[in-house]
C-alpha cells in the first residue's frame, strides 16, 4: 500500500476531537514514516554512542556499563535532620547526594536575618557556617560519594565549606566529586534567586571556573539548568533553547576571562526537566547533545571531545504534579523518569507524590526512589542504548527541536546576547506568556490534567505530611549564636576585609572565601561583604 | 462609571516561585481588575505599605515556601496596626488543609490551593466585593 492510499483512508475516518499538538505547540502528525527522516544521515546526525555529535548518548557503553546515578534532592530542618535523611537514602540504595538548602541559605542570608523569619529549614536545610556543613556530612565519607548542591549566588561559599569539610575528613580537594548549580543566568530568567546584578555574578562564576580547573578538577562547576525555566512555565523548546544559550554564554565569559575553552568546558554539566510531554522530552535530550557538540566544535573550536558533551541530571516535573488525587503523581513521575532514561540521562531525581503539599515524607521518598529502581531493574529500558534512536517520530522531533532552537539563538543574538536579553526582560516575558497560555489551555480544556480538569473527584485528600517544627528556627539561631561566640572574631573580621579587597581589585575570590570559611564566617557575612562592593539586583516587573 | 476592583498581588519573603503569582495577576488583569504586582522578595511591611498607598480592596499573597504561618499573621497584624483592616487578605500556594483552617480563623478570607482555576478566583473576588 502506498502512503497516499493510507492518507486517503485516514482522511475519510474520524479523528478524536482534540488538539494534537505538544506543549511546545509543535503540531504532531498522525504518522511518521521514512519520508520524515529523508535528510537524516546516520554518521553525521546520529553516529554511535560516545561519538560526535553524541545524539545517541555521551558514553559508548551508556547503561550497559553503569546505570545512571539515583540522586534524590533532599534537605530540610537542621543539618542534623538532613544528615539523618541522607543516611536513610544511602541505606536504601541511593548512589549520590543532592542538597536542598532553605531559602535564607539560597539567598546568602543567616538564620537570624529578619528576612529569614519563618523560612529557616522549611524548603531545605539551613546552613549558616562551616559548623553546619560539618554536621550535614557527619559520617558520610566524601571520597566515596558525589554531592550535588543546588546553590547559586552563594555557590562559592558552599563549595568552600565542602572543600574544608573534606580537608577535615582527610580528603584532598583534588578527589572531591560533585556539582554546584552556580547558574545565575537562569536565576534572573526563571528561578529568581539572586543577590548581585548579572555582571558581578558572572565574575564570581568565572572565578569559580578558574579556581576549580586548577584545584578541584573533578568538580562540575556549573550545572546549566533548564529545569527551573520549565518549572516557571516554559515549553520544552524554550527550556532547550534558553539553557543552551546560557551555556554558551558561560563559555563566552570563561574565554573572555582568559581561560582556554578546553580547560573548563569539560566540567560544565546540565540539568533538565522531564515533563508530561513524553516523546518531546526524549527528543529534547537528544537534540541538546547534538546542538551543544556542534557549536562547541564549530564555533568555539574546542579540541577536547569532553568539551562537546552534554552530561546531564534530570528531575521530573514538580509543576506537573497535582494536589488532586495525589497518588496519581507516582504514575506521572514514573513516565517522566522513563523518558529521562530513554533520553540518556546521567542522573535522575524522581519527585514524591506529596510534594504539592509539603516536603516529602520518608515513605513518599522511598516510593519515588523505588520508581527509578523499577525502571532500572524491571522494565528493560536500560538494556540497550538509545532505544528510540531511528524512530521516525523521535528523529523528526529531534530535528524539529534543533531547528527551532537555532531560531531562538538568532532572536537572542539580535537582542545583544543573553545578559542584555535578561535586562530587557525577554526570557521572563517568554516564560510568563507560556505559563499563562498553558493555564488558559487547561481552563478551556484544550489540554488535560487528570484530576484537575478531567476525571475530577470530590475528595478529602488524606495524606501524611512532613512537618518542620517551629523549634528548628530557634535551634538554628541558637547554634549560630554559639558559633559566633566560640570563633575568633578578630580573625573573622580580617578575612572578611581581605575578601572585600579581592572583590574590589579583581583578584580571584575563591582563596579568600576559603579563608573566611575556615574561620567560621557566616554565609550572611560573606555575601553581605560582596554586596557592599557589587550592589544588588532589581528585577523588571513583568506579568 | 463603577470603580474597578483593585488588587495587590504580593510575593512576601524569599520565595522565588512566581509562576502562580504572575499567572493569577495576568488572569485578574484580563478579567478587568486593576492589578498591582509587587515583584519578588518583599518584606511584609512593604507589602502592607504598598496596599495602603495603592488603596487596594484586596491583597493576594502567594507563598510556596512553607512560611505561610509566619507571614499571613504578620500581614494581618500590620494591616490592623495601620487601621487598614478593611483590606481583604486572600492567598494561594502550597498550604496544607489544617493550616488553611487556622489561617481562616485568624482572618485570612480565603486560600486557593494548586489546581484552582483562575475563573474560580475571579468569580470569588467579584462575589465578595459586590
Amino acid at each position: 500500500m502506498s502512503k497516499d492510499n493510507w492518507k486517503e483512508k485516514f482522511s475519510k475516518l474520524k479523528e478524536r476531537d482534540i488538539n494534537f499538538s505538544n506543549l511546545s505547540k509543535i503540531k504532531i502528525n498522525p504518522l511518521y514514516t521514512p519520508d520524515d527522516n529523508k535528510d537524516l544521515d546516520y554518521d553525521k546526525d546520529l553516529n554511535y554512542p560516545g561519538e560526535y555529535p553524541y545524539t545517541r548518548g555521551v558514553q559508548s557503553t551508556m547503561y550497559r556499563g553503569r546505570l545512571w546515578t539515583m540522586r534524590q534532592f533532599s534537605g530540610f530542618g537542621t543539618p542534623k535532620d538532613t544528615n539523618n535523611r541522607y543516611k536513610y537514602l544511602l541505606k536504601h540504595g541511593q548512589t549520590g547526594l543532592s542538597v536542598a538548602f532553605d531559602f535564607p541559605t539560597l539567598y546568602g542570608k543567616d538564620s537570624d536575618d529578619p528576612f529569614a523569619q519563618g523560612e529557616v529549614g522549611k524548603c531545605g536545610v539551613a546552613i549558616d557556617t562551616l559548623r553546619d556543613m560539618e554536621i550535614l556530612f557527619d559520617g558520610i565519607p566524601l571520597e566515596k560519594i558525589s554531592t550535588s548542591m543546588t546553590i547559586n549566588p552563594p555557590a562559592a561559599m558552599l563549595l568552600a565549606m565542602y572543600i574544608v569539610v573534606g580537608e577535615k575528613q582527610g580528603v584532598p580537594k583534588e578527589v572531591l566529586t560533585g556539582t554546584i548549580q552556580n547558574d545565575m543566568l537562569k536565576e534572573y530568567q526563571a528561578q529568581k534567586t539572586w543577590i548581585y546584578p548579572p555582571e558581578p555574578s558572572m565574575r564570581i562564576i568565572t572565578d569559580i571556573l578558574e579556581y576549580c580547573t586548577e584545584n578541584v578538577p573533578k568538580w562540575n562547576t556549573i550545572s546549566i539548568s533548564g529545569y527551573h525555566i520549565r518549572e516557571a512555565g516554559s515549553t520544552a523548546l524554550q527550556e532547550l533553547a534558553f539553557t543552551l544559550a546560557n551555556g554558551y554564554t558561560y563559555v563566552d565569559y570563561g574565554i573572555k576571562a582568559g581561560l582556554p575553552v578546553d580547560t573548563f568546558a569539560p566540567r560544565l554539566s546540565f540539568f533538565f526537566n522531564s515533563h508530561l510531554d513524553f516523546f518531546v522530552e526524549i527528543a529534547k535530550y537528544r537534540a541538546a547533545r547534538r546542538i551543544w557538540a556542534k557549536l562547541m566544535k564549530d564555533k568555539y573550536h574546542a579540541q577536547n571531545p569532553k568539551s562537546y558533551l552534554v552530561r546531564f541530571h534530570t528531575q521530573t516535573a514538580g509543576c506537573s504534579l497535582t494536589a488532586q488525587q495525589p497518588e496519581n503523581n507516582i504514575i506521572r513521575t514514573a513516565f517522566q523518569g522513563l523518558a529521562a532514561v530513554l533520553g540518556g540521562t546521567q542522573s535522575l531525581h524522581t519527585n514524591s507524590m506529596d510534594e504539592t503539599y509539603a516536603l516529602p515524607t520518608e515513605k513518599a521518598v522511598k516510593i519515588a526512589l523505588r520508581t527509578q529502581q523499577l525502571i532500572a531493574y524491571e522494565t528493560g529500558a536500560a538494556n540497550t542504548i538509545d532505544p528510540l534512536g531511528g524512530s521516525y517520530y523521535v528523529e523528526a522531533l529531534t530535528d524539529k527541536l534543533e531547528k527551532l532552537t537555532f531560531e531562538y539563538f538568532d532572536k537572542i543574538e539580535t537582542l545583544g546576547g543573553v545578559v542584555p536579553a535578561i535586562e530587557k526582560g525577554f526570557f521572563q516575558r517568554e516564560i510568563s506568556r507560556s505559563a499563562y497560555e498553558y493555564q488558559k489551555a487547561l481552563e478551556k480544556k484544550e489540554k488535560y490534567h487528570v484530576g484537575v480538569n478531567i476525571f475530577e473527584e470530590k475528595e478529602n485528600v488524606e495524606i501524611d505530611l512532613l512537618k518542620i517544627p517551629e523549634e528548628v528556627e530557634l535551634d538554628q539561631k541558637k547554634s549560630l549564636k554559639k558559633v559566633k561566640e566560640e570563633r575568633n572574631n578578630s580573625k573573622v573580621k580580617k578575612t572578611l576585609i581581605k575578601l572585600r579587597e579581592a572583590a574590589e581589585n579583581g583578584e580571584n575570590l575563591m582563596p579568600r572565601i576559603l579563608d573566611c570559611v575556615r574561620e567560621y564566617a557566616t554565609l550572611g557575612e560573606m555575601c553581605g561583604t560582596l554586596k557592599e562592593v557589587f550592589g544588588i539586583y532589581k528585577e523588571p516587573i513583568i506579568f | 462609571m463603577e470603580k474597578k476592583i483593585r488588587i495587590l498581588i504580593g510575593k512576601p519573603g524569599l520565595d522565588g516561585h512566581d509562576r502562580g503569582a504572575k499567572v493569577i495577576a495576568a488572569a485578574l488583569r484580563d478579567a478587568g481588575f486593576e492589578v498591582i504586582y509587587t515583584g519578588l522578595h518583599q518584606l511584609s511591611e512593604s507589602i502592607v505599605e504598598a496596599a495602603i498607598q495603592e488603596d487596594v480592596d484586596i491583597v493576594g499573597l502567594s507563598i510556596l515556601s512553607g512560611a505561610h504561618m509566619t507571614i499571613f499573621p504578620k500581614i494581618l497584624k500590620l494591616l490592623k496596626q495601620k487601621n487598614a483592616e478593611h483590606i481583604i487578605v486572600i492567598g494561594g500556594g502550597i498550604i496544607p488543609e489544617e493550616d488553611i483552617k487556622k489561617l481562616i480563623q485568624m482572618g485570612v478570607k480565603r486560600i486557593f490551593t494548586p489546581g484552582a482555576p483562575t475563573n474560580e478566583i475571579v468569580d470569588y473576588i467579584n462575589s465578595i466585593i459586590h
